[in-house]
């Protein structure tokens, strides 16, 4: 525990230098701006930007990627309050409330609220992060094949049950990740698979040029149909409406408290920021007196969503980072950043990399600090990026797009694949098929193929082995209970409602 | 295909037939992964599961799910909805179009002046805007890219015969 505080410490030191701190603003200004954007997302602009920190080392690169990340976080407020159009999926639920406060002319008060619950949110948990992340991590060092690929198997059945989208498109979605992932060398025999003989097949699907396209591509092709038109309130935030609105907050301490806890549980079952946003807001909605003001710019149904939408997105980095299964596309994303530089993510990163793990962790304090500041004082600035018409934004969007594909493997063939992989993400989107499943199996595909293998080898082909202890046991019944969650809960809602009324869903 | 106006939109594909369409799809990649998987074999090897195995399962697991999707879309009768209006299907094409002519020059044009062609075009074609304009734009960009990339990151982007000409 004190070797930890030590540590961070020295990971402050690190992040501290000048040339760290102008890289986490330059990190945190591009992430705002992928945030304000449509068409670029975190997942999407950290997989863009990725290629940019092949020239810097390890910590410098991290610090980086993960501010765009928190910039992008931040971003999506910003059109959410002062255009109504979420800027980001997990923005939408700061629309309900957000937009009627700037047409009431608060936006200034919308706005700060928003990042400081952002901030508060993200806070809690990176302090959760820094307690909690260290001792996950010994733990899972004990893990065998089985133990790995049971926590894989949680990771996936939790997407099946909590998601939004019906249960068998989610598989369908996450399988297809997963076949695209086999393609290529088999890492356990050496054997080629699933090419046809194709050459260019050989190398198999990197999953940067999937996100890329299915996340970038994609949504330039459907915010193209949707022919968007900005009207946006204008927004001025001055020192008066912060500081009024900071002596406002502390009285919602128990709401930004409930979203905290929402937020990290969300993120760190891979369920992501959006569902964390929208459940925050729901039951604030429920349980606050003002309730019924809710949806007419009330400032609790601003803090809900943007409080829990941080927490999760930053405690998706806590699986990422002790067991090297990312709780969202975009700590996929940086996951991938890691084994591009040569780091491999997991229980042993504490152990071999601890300056890298700490900076990052001390970067995360940090970062969310900077990207406080820059956006309290920069908000008309990016505002006035979403005044400029999208006739000029899609096709330099397209461009860096097309950048960021050639540049993973400089290989102008993963540019056509990124094409196609925009395509096939706008009829999944318009389908309602989920993404992110899809791009997380073709990412931990290899790996969770391997332990399972493996685990299997050893038991010689016994399936017993993954309920051989209580450890093992408890995390499969976990992920069987994630999985089957929609008739569980369906079964339980029964039960209640012969007494009472069906709970509303 | 049913051709019927929807109230909110006008006329387009139904949304059910795109639907189906991509279950098909979807099912079709399922096949195409169970066909591979068993010509690696699927069976037991020197080295526990062979290399086939798993994704044999995998394909498996869409063509069901994919059966599924499938037959729960038939048994909801039938909302009328549009995919998208022909007028909204038009405008995706405005983007694919031009992007894919993008994308198949790349190679051969470099990244530069395949991208100063792309936005220049865009802003002319779509945004109405003038070429006084314009093409100051598609040329500001590139070189700012350049500048970036190549200049600060240090990293190379495909070059064609006009760098060259300049000596990059």
């Amino acid at each position: 525990m004190f070797d930890d505080i030590g540590n961070l410490m020295h990971g402050f030191a690190v992040v501290l230098q000048p040339q760290n701190i102008l890289l986490m603003v330059v990190g945190i200004v591009l992430g705002v701006i992928v945030g304000v954007l449509p068409g670029l997302g975190g997942a999407n602009g950290v997989a863009i930007l990725l290629p940019l920190t092949f020239s810097m080392s390890p910590t410098s690169a991290i610090i980086m990627l993960s501010c765009i990340y928190w910039g992008a976080l931040f971003g999506g407020a910003i059109t959410s309050i002062l255009f109504n159009i979420p800027g980001e999926p997990w923005s939408v639920a700061t629309t309900f409330d957000g937009y009627p406060m700037a047409q009431q002319g608060k936006a200034g008060e919308a706005l700060t609220a928003a990042f400081t619950s952002s901030f508060v949110g993200a806070l809690f948990a990176v302090i959760m992060i820094t307690l909690v992340a260290p001792l996950v991590a010994s733990f899972a060092l004990r893990f065998g094949p089985a133990e790995i690929f049971s926590v894989y198997f949680l990771a996936f059945c939790s997407f099946v049950g909590l998601s939004k989208e019906p249960p068998f498109k989610t598989v369908a979605s996450m399988m297809i990740g997963f076949a695209l992932g086999a393609v290529g060398l088999d890492q356990m025999t050496g054997q080629l698979r699933l090419t046809f003989g194709s050459e260019t097949l050989i190398g198999g699907f990197d999953f940067l040029i999937a996100v890329i396209g299915l996340f970038g591509i994609g949504e330039i092709l459907l915010t193209m149909e949707e022919g968007l038109s900005f009207r946006g309130k204008s927004a001025k935030i001055d020192l008066k409406v912060v500081i009024k609105t900071w002596k406002e907050l502390p009285k919602y301490w128990m709401l930004s408290l409930r979203s905290c806890l929402i937020g990290c549980w969300m993120g760190i079952s891979p369920a992501g920021a959006t569902p964390a946003s929208f459940m925050s807001y729901g039951i604030a909605k429920r349980i606050s007196k003002r309730g019924n003001n809710f949806g007419k710019g009330e400032i609790e149904g601003v803090i809900a969503p943007e409080t829990a939408a941080h927490a999760a997105g930053t405690a998706a980095l806590l699986p990422m980072l002790s067991l090297g299964v990312p709780g969202s596309p975009t700590a996929a994303v940086l996951l991938g950043g890691l084994l591009i530089w040569g780091l491999q993510p997991g229980p042993l990163l504490f152990v071999e990399q601890t300056e890298f793990v700490w900076g990052l962790i001390a970067s995360m304090y940090m970062g969310n600090l900077v990207g406080l500041i820059v956006v309290l004082t920069c908000v008309p600035l990016f505002a006035a990026i979403l005044r400029i018409p999208f006739s000029v934004i899609a096709p330099i969007i397209l461009v860096l797009c097309a950048i960021g594909a050639y540049t993973v493997h400089n290989n102008t063939f993963d540019v056509v694949m990124m094409l196609v992989f925009g395509v096939v993400g706008y009829f999944m989107k318009k389908a309602n098929y989920p993404l992110a499943p899809m791009v997380l199996a073709i990412v931990l595909g290899d790996k969770a193929e391997v332990s399972l293998r493996q685990a299997l080898l050893g038991s010689q082909g016994n399936l017993g082995v993954f309920f051989s202890n209580a450890l093992v046991s408890t995390v499969m019944t976990l992920a069987l209970i994630a999985l089957f969650w929609p008739i569980i809960q369906n079964g339980l809602g029964r039960l209640r409602g012969k007494g009472a009324a069906a709970p509303a869903q | 295909m049913s051709d019927t106006a929807h109230e909110s939109g006008g006329a387009g594909p139904s949304h059910r037939s795109v639907e189906a369409g991509v279950a098909v799809v979807v099912a079709a990649v399922g096949l195409i992964t169970v066909l591979g998987s068993l010509k690696v074999g699927i069976g037991w090897g020197d080295e526990g599961p062979k290399a086939g195995f798993f994704p044999f399962y995998i394909g498996l697991a869409i063509i069901i799910s994919s059966v599924i999707n499938l037959y729960q879309l038939f048994t909801v009768a039938d909302d009328g909805a549009v995919f998208a209006t022909w007028d909204q299907i038009y405008k995706v094409l405005t983007v694919v179009i031009p992007t894919a002519i993008y994308v198949a020059v790349i190679p051969y044009s470099g990244i530069y002046v395949a991208s100063a062609l792309l936005i220049g075009l865009f802003m002319m074609w779509l945004g109405k805007y003038s070429v006084l304009v314009a093409i100051p734009t598609a040329i500001a960009v590139p070189i700012f890219f350049f500048i970036t990339f190549e200049r600060w990151f240090l990293v190379p982007l495909p070059k064609g015969p006009i760098e060259k000409l300049l000596g990059f």
